[in-house]
């Protein structure tokens, strides 16, 4: 009976005792303890919520970059063709307007010569004409004389002119 | 420097099971050297509350430490004087002795006239000392983790602090989170936690042989009912308006089942008492009867001890075996014990708490 019957001194004391000392840790130990457990728990999930946040943030900076990147890409390369383009075309003016001058300077010079030429046979041609005119006379002014000196003096003329001209 | 402690303390346990409590039960022994061996009750004295701390004998010589006997007569009003003055509940004094006879057996009686008398006894017996013991330890203890906190809260926790930290942890999380709502919980938090480590600590003492340790503190039936008392009263000043309504009109149930017989009111009426009445027997029940397995299987060396001298060297093999192994039992109960009660209570304030009963109330 002894042990089932609860003793009134131990039922005080307890009572008291263990309310004083729930009293004491609720205030200077529980409430310390919980409070920093807490914080850190926060101070935790923060940490790890602005991590995963900068994480987002660099991939989508990365994504970014990316199409940055793509573009300037893509720029480059149409910048390059328009310039190739340009090129080619330059070249192939060039080309025309080249092709175009030596053409017309070619006919200017066909033009010219065919000029100088039908000068200079028109001019051999009278050339040609007068001193025909003139061996004819001189032929004719000296045959009655030696044959054969009429023959060196025709050479002779002819010499002349040759050298004359 | 703290781990050496810790080292030393389960040295305490794991050694001093048997080495000390052999030394106990010896003089138990030579005390009664003509008288034969009484396992009833050795088992008795050893988890009965006590008006000195026996420690040890030798010979015919007790070593214990006297306590302080405060009584108030009604005949003779306050006394307090220290239990030494009993000579080991031999002799009488001022009129008072210690009772060897039902119904008041082991308590202090008050001779008037020939008539015994029960004074109003508070003295600070063994119990009552010990129980002051653990709650220092637990103040000390939890008062310089709270400075370590608040000296570095920010830093992970190291050493005691740490291994602390995880028994918190697991009341805050496990116990109290899981059975009351939201927010609320913090409010019961303070006590739920006081509440594990002083049965668990009261527990843990109780399994040590040698002092200060040994004392039934947690098989004691009038430290399980405060416990239970105080989670009574919490229980029923916390309870809101569903919680009242679901005992006294409970939603859901048949209504010849409430009138003209209120037999559902009348069993969840009983079932606000019946709750912290099962708690407080639980825990005596359970801590008084692994102290006494243990002692049980002790005194078998000397109840063949008392047969044959070589009988109770060969049992005291098994039994030292098996105190061991009930030792190491007992600590596994010690945790359960206090998981137990903390976590029912917990459940009891969550059910006087509980709100999504609002719910079912509309659609009634």
């Amino acid at each position: 009976m002894e042990l089932v019957t609860p003793g009134i001194g131990i039922l005080f004391w307890m009572l008291l005792s263990f309310s004083v000392v729930l009293f004491i840790l609720g205030k200077f130990a529980w409430k310390p303890i919980l409070n920093s457990l807490k914080e850190r728990e926060n101070s935790i999930d923060e940490a790890l919520s602005s991590a995963q946040k900068a994480k987002e943030e660099m991939s989508k900076i990365k994504s970014e970059n990316e199409v940055i990147l793509a573009e300037a890409a893509a720029q480059r390369d149409k910048m390059l063709k328009e310039a190739k383009d340009i090129k080619e075309q330059i070249i192939r003016d060039a080309k025309e307007l080249a092709t175009g001058e030596a053409t017309k300077l070619i006919e200017n010079a066909k033009v010219e010569i065919e000029n100088q030429k039908l000068a200079a046979l028109a001019e051999i041609k009278n050339v040609v004409a007068s001193l025909s005119v003139d061996i004819a006379e001189k032929v004719i002014g000296r045959e009655l004389e030696n044959k054969s000196q009429q023959m060196a003096y025709i050479e002779d003329s002819l010499k002349k002119i040759n050298l004359n001209k | 420097m703290k781990r050496i402690w810790l080292l030393a303390l389960l040295t305490i346990w794991s050694v001093g099971v048997y080495a000390t409590e052999a030394e106990k039960d010896t003089t138990v022994q030579s005390e009664h050297e003509t008288a034969k061996f009484e396992p009833g009750k050795f088992i008795i004295e050893h988890i009965s509350d006590s008006y000195e701390w026996h420690i040890l004998t030798y010979g015919q010589h007790h070593v214990s430490i006297p306590l302080p006997v405060l009584l108030y007569s009604q005949h003779t009003g306050f006394h307090v004087f220290m239990s030494s003055k009993f000579h080991h509940g031999q002799e009488p004094y001022n009129g008072f002795h210690i009772s060897h006879d039902e119904p008041n057996k082991g308590k202090i009686v008050e001779d008037v006239m020939g008539e015994m008398i029960v004074p109003l006894d508070i003295s600070l017996t063994k119990n009552v000392v010990s129980i002051w013991f653990s709650l220092i330890i637990i103040t000390v203890l939890f008062i310089s983790i709270a400075r370590t906190y608040k000296r570095n809260p920010a830093s992970a926790p190291k050493g005691l602090q740490n291994a602390l930290e995880i028994i918190i942890l697991f009341v805050r999380d496990d116990i109290v989170k899981a059975s009351i709502q939201g927010k609320k919980h913090e409010k019961y938090l303070p006590f739920l936690l006081t509440l594990f480590f002083f049965i668990l600590i009261n527990n843990l003492l109780g399994l040590v042989p040698i002092f200060p340790g040994g004392a039934n503190v947690t098989g004691n039936i009038a430290v399980t009912m405060v416990l239970a008392l105080i989670t009574f009263l919490i229980t029923t000043f916390s309870g809101n308006k569903a919680y009242w309504l679901h005992i006294f009109n409970a939603p859901g149930v048949p209504w010849w089942l409430k009138f003209p017989l209120p037999l559902i009111p009348l069993i969840e009426f009983l079932g606000i008492f019946i709750k912290p009445f099962v708690l407080m027997v639980r825990l005596f029940a359970n801590i008084t009867a692994g102290h006494i397995i243990v002692l049980g299987f002790f005194s078998l060396i000397f109840i063949f001890g008392n047969l044959n001298m070589f009988a109770g060297y060969g049992v005291s093999v098994i039994s030292i075996a098996f105190t061991i192994f009930m030792t190491v039992l007992e600590l596994l109960v010690a945790f359960i014990q206090a998981y137990v009660f903390t976590l029912l209570s917990a459940i009891y304030f969550g059910m006087a708490t509980e709100e999504h009963l609002h719910h079912e109330e509309h659609h009634h």
